[in-house]
């Protein structure tokens, strides 16, 4: 009982960041374009007008812009053997749905990753030997370097209209940016954010230590600002209501401030919501797509033909969707074979609470990417030699709001509840603060994706498995980093301290970060890569999976602005190449 | 002492909550005092509990108090209306697991692993308070509402670390259940029906609802003491509001800041 509708050029499975950057560019070139969205459509006014938008029960605790698990989640499980189950609520991280994906909800930390995290095997190998990594280890090169992808985190940052501090502009360090960054042909768009007092303070002490401190790339804005799509977006007001959140003031750069409002104008374009894509359809040779199957709000099944399949969702659905519809090789940790579902990797995230007496910190103020950061234990910025693992991380204290359901430290010693608890809360509300220690993770062998034996969504269908766990290099790592925030805390005069580097199991209960990454990983070897360096599905080429889904692993950032760029450099191949020869492009 | 700290003081000492645009004389008094009276008149009436029982009412009522209880720094989780709280969660969409996943087997799974019971939070609610009762009942000859404050504290931290047993739920699995909501009622919007009077706001100083700080994020160890702003004092405009809607804030004096 499936419809068959007429053909387009182009559909994107998924509606947020990537797919409606793709959209636009392809639409404008003269092709049809459908985006297929399996939430609601949604926009500035009226969905994110106060009062109600910010609201901390609905929707950072109550998450109401994130995925509805009801119709579909993931399993999961710490190792191979274990029994996966699924994971019932939100808690570790919260995959955006509806028009816009998890670039609505996002806090707007917008990094460019290291031209070492490009190259993470190869230079580690170079510098450091076999030794450096574990056996198990399967980080690799990315097929794509740094230099290559330059002009294209540039497009995407002025697209986004991000705010910073340049640190390295053609090779010329700059004061007040960060230093380690690789160099960036123009600056930022926008300038920097305010420095809060919690950033002053940090950034003091982490001075003081010899470090490089300068403010967090931000996607709030620091002014109205227009981008090269000639979409106006509002300045940024630092009420505290970022993450988990729509921005009232349309600040926060997102598919609706950025890119949406020319989308939806332009006639090659049409936008399905409530359209959930449950299959690529392939050929008889499984060589070529010929479109893709949803099934609409009433129950009905449409079959959209289309010559390009652009899998534009979330990483778990991009990489679910190829498992499902037989695109690719399912990799096989056992034999460690295969590729789709290869190199699933998170965020190793560790904290320090620093207490005060004497400061208050006003901490219910401020913007999702208000931080002052240090990128001096990140990547291959510190020599690793001897200390028994690769990789690192930005540390920061962010000012990115205070909603007291969440945000209520104690020290640590304090009863969880009862009269003491109170006291705590009330006396450190105010006088307390978090630093990050934002850890990259390597991949590994047994950490994978595969479809679960057991549990199903809506339609009948197989969720997607998780396994995964940390592994020796990642809790040395963030031990390492751990230290190093609790001296910057202890410098900047905290009278006390909870310090929590990442240790045991991996739990999916606690939030961490909605960081993850791999799956359907680029590379230049198809044996060990799902997509090539141009992000097109090594075995059907009329198909591109866009997102961190082909980071081969995590950096020591938050992922977006390296997905920004990734998606630029997909498009450029697309656009220059690919249309007019469709075909592998590697 | 000024005319306003009056007005403010003796506000909050009928119980009301305090209009936070009240002090900027940008309605008639007219309109003032009618949104007054509706909302002692709303305050005044009982709430209907739509999901607990009486029972299960004594139980939560008796329980938040010790988490979250009243003393020198203001109400406790009781006097914010918690337990309301709780009851409107649990009879709404959180009570039914509306948007998670619900699908089984259930098998317990590990820590890691997190929420895999087959019951709802409101079921778990029902069979925790019933089996916890039942223990009480057991162990001291009373229900838990009844038993003497040294020993309700006494069977919460049993239920906190285990260490009872519970037939229905594993007691730590309902107990971090109840802390949780129980720390949400006490610091969500009011408009849910805890956080009475802003109290759990008022404990720490929060704001509320978002507002413009754009000039005040560089001022640095300066304490911001703001009336709090709450959802219905925007929709009900009892708050001045600018053309985005953010709440223009009453600041308040040094000796009514509270924390």
């Amino acid at each position: 009982m499936t419809t068959k509708l007429k053909p387009v050029d182009v559909v994107t499975v998924g509606v947020g960041l990537t797919g409606t950057i793709l959209a636009k560019e392809l639409a404008d070139s003269g092709l049809k374009v459908v985006g297929l969205e399996r939430g609601g459509w949604r926009d500035t006014h009226p969905d994110f007008d106060m009062p109600h938008a910010h609201d901390e029960l609905r929707y950072a605790r109550r998450h109401e812009l994130m995925q509805d698990l009801s119709r579909e989640t993931l399993t999961f499980r710490n190792a191979i053997g274990d029994t996966a189950l699924p994971m019932r609520q939100m808690g570790s991280f919260l995959p955006g749905e509806g028009v816009g994906g998890a670039a609505v909800h996002w806090n707007g930390v917008t990094w460019r990753f290291l031209p070492w995290d490009f190259e993470t095997r190869s230079r580690t190998l170079a510098r450091y030997g076999a030794g450096q990594l574990a056996e198990d280890c399967t980080s690799q090169d990315w097929g794509v370097t740094y230099d290559e992808l330059e002009p294209h985190f540039d497009r995407f940052e002025y697209l986004y209209g991000i705010c910073g501090k340049a640190g390295n502009l053609k090779g010329q360090i700059q004061p007040g940016g960060n230093p380690f960054e690789g160099p960036r042909s123009r600056d930022y768009p926008n300038p920097p954010m305010k420095t809060s007092h919690v950033g002053a303070i940090y950034g003091k002490a982490a001075r003081e230590l010899g470090y490089h401190p300068f403010p967090a790339p931000s996607a709030n804005m620091t002014r109205p600002y227009t981008n090269p799509y000639g979409v106006t977006l509002g300045a940024c007001v630092y009420c505290g209501y970022c993450e988990r959140f729509g921005c009232e003031m349309g600040a926060k750069a997102s598919p609706q401030t950025t890119v949406l409002p020319v989308l939806m104008k332009n006639p090659n374009y049409e936008l399905r919501t409530l359209a959930n894509v449950i299959k690529v359809n392939l050929d008889f040779d499984r060589k070529r797509a010929t479109g893709v199957t949803y099934v609409d709000s009433r129950g009905r099944e449409f079959e959209q033909p289309a010559d390009l399949v652009l899998l534009t969702s979330y990483v778990f659905n991009n990489v679910r969707l190829m498992l499902l519809s037989g695109i690719g090789k399912p990799y096989d940790p056992a034999a460690n074979t295969g590729v789709v579902g290869r190199n699933y990797a998170y965020q190793t995230n560790g904290n320090v609470t620093a207490f005060f007496e004497d400061k208050v910190f006003n901490q219910f103020m401020g913007a999702g990417a208000l931080s002052m950061m240090i990128d001096d234990i990140d990547g291959d910025n510190f020599d690793h030699t001897g200390l028994g693992f690769i990789g690192g991380g930005w540390i920061g204290a962010a000012s990115s709001g205070a909603r007291p359901i969440d945000f209520h430290p104690v020290p640590s010693g304090t009863p969880r509840w009862g009269s003491e608890w109170k006291k705590a809360v009330s006396r450190y509300y105010n006088r307390a603060f978090g630093i990050t220690t934002h850890g990259a993770c390597q991949s590994y062998r047994g950490n994978c994706f595969d479809l679960d034996p057991t549990y199903r969504d809506a339609y009948g269908l197989p969720l997607l498995r998780m396994t995964f766990d940390f592994r020796q290099n990642e809790y040395r790592m963030s031990d390492y980093m751990t230290k190093k925030a609790a001296e910057i805390a202890k410098a900047a005069g905290a009278s006390r301290m909870n310090v929590n580097p990442r240790t045991g199991k991996y739990s999916i209960v606690p939030y961490q970060s909605t960081h993850n990454t791999g799956g359907a990983v680029m590379g230049a070897d198809p044996k060990t890569s799902a997509v090539n360096k141009y992000l097109q599905s090594w075995d059907v080429p009329n198909v591109f999976v866009i997102g961190a889904s082909a980071f081969p692993q995590n950096g020591g950032y938050n992922p977006t602005g390296t997905v920004g760029a990734l998606t630029f450099h997909a498009l450029e191949a697309i656009k220059t190449r690919y249309l007019k020869q469709p075909g592998p492009l590697a | 002492m000024s005319n306003r700290r009056q007005f403010l003081k003796s506000a909050a000492a009928l119980g009301a909550a305090i209009p936070a645009g009240a002090a900027a004389q940008t309605k008639s008094d007219h309109d003032k005092q009618h949104a007054h009276n509706m909302r002692q008149a709303a305050a005044a009436q009982p709430r209907p509990y739509m999901f607990l029982s009486q029972d299960e009412v004594a139980f939560l009522d008796a329980a938040v108090s010790h988490l979250i209880p009243k003393d020198e720094l203001g109400p406790g989780a009781k006097e914010a209306g918690v337990t309301y709280f709780i009851d409107q969660q649990l009879f709404g969409g959180y009570g039914s697991m509306a948007r998670k996943y619900t699908q089984g087997p259930w098998p317990e799974g590990t820590p890691q692993q997190g929420y895999q019971s087959p019951l709802t939070p409101a079921a778990v609610y029902r069979a925790g308070i019933r089996d916890t009762n039942a223990y009480c009942q057991k162990t001291y000859g009373k229900t838990f509402g009844a038993l003497a404050r040294a020993q309700q504290d006494e069977v919460l931290k049993g239920l906190d670390g285990g260490k009872i047993e519970l037939e229905q739920v594993r007691s730590p699995f309902f107990f971090n259940m109840l802390l949780a909501n129980t720390i949400e009622g006490f610091f969500a919007d009011p408009v849910y029906g805890g956080n009475r009077d802003k109290a759990g706001w008022k404990l720490v100083g929060f704001p509320g609802v978002a507002a413009v700080y754009t000039s005040f994020i560089e001022k640095h160890n300066v304490p911001y003491k703001a009336q709090p702003v709450s959802i219905a004092d925007i929709t009900g405009r009892l708050a001045k509001v600018d053309e985005y809607g953010h709440p223009i804030h009453v600041m308040l004096d040094d000796d009514q800041a509270g924390a």
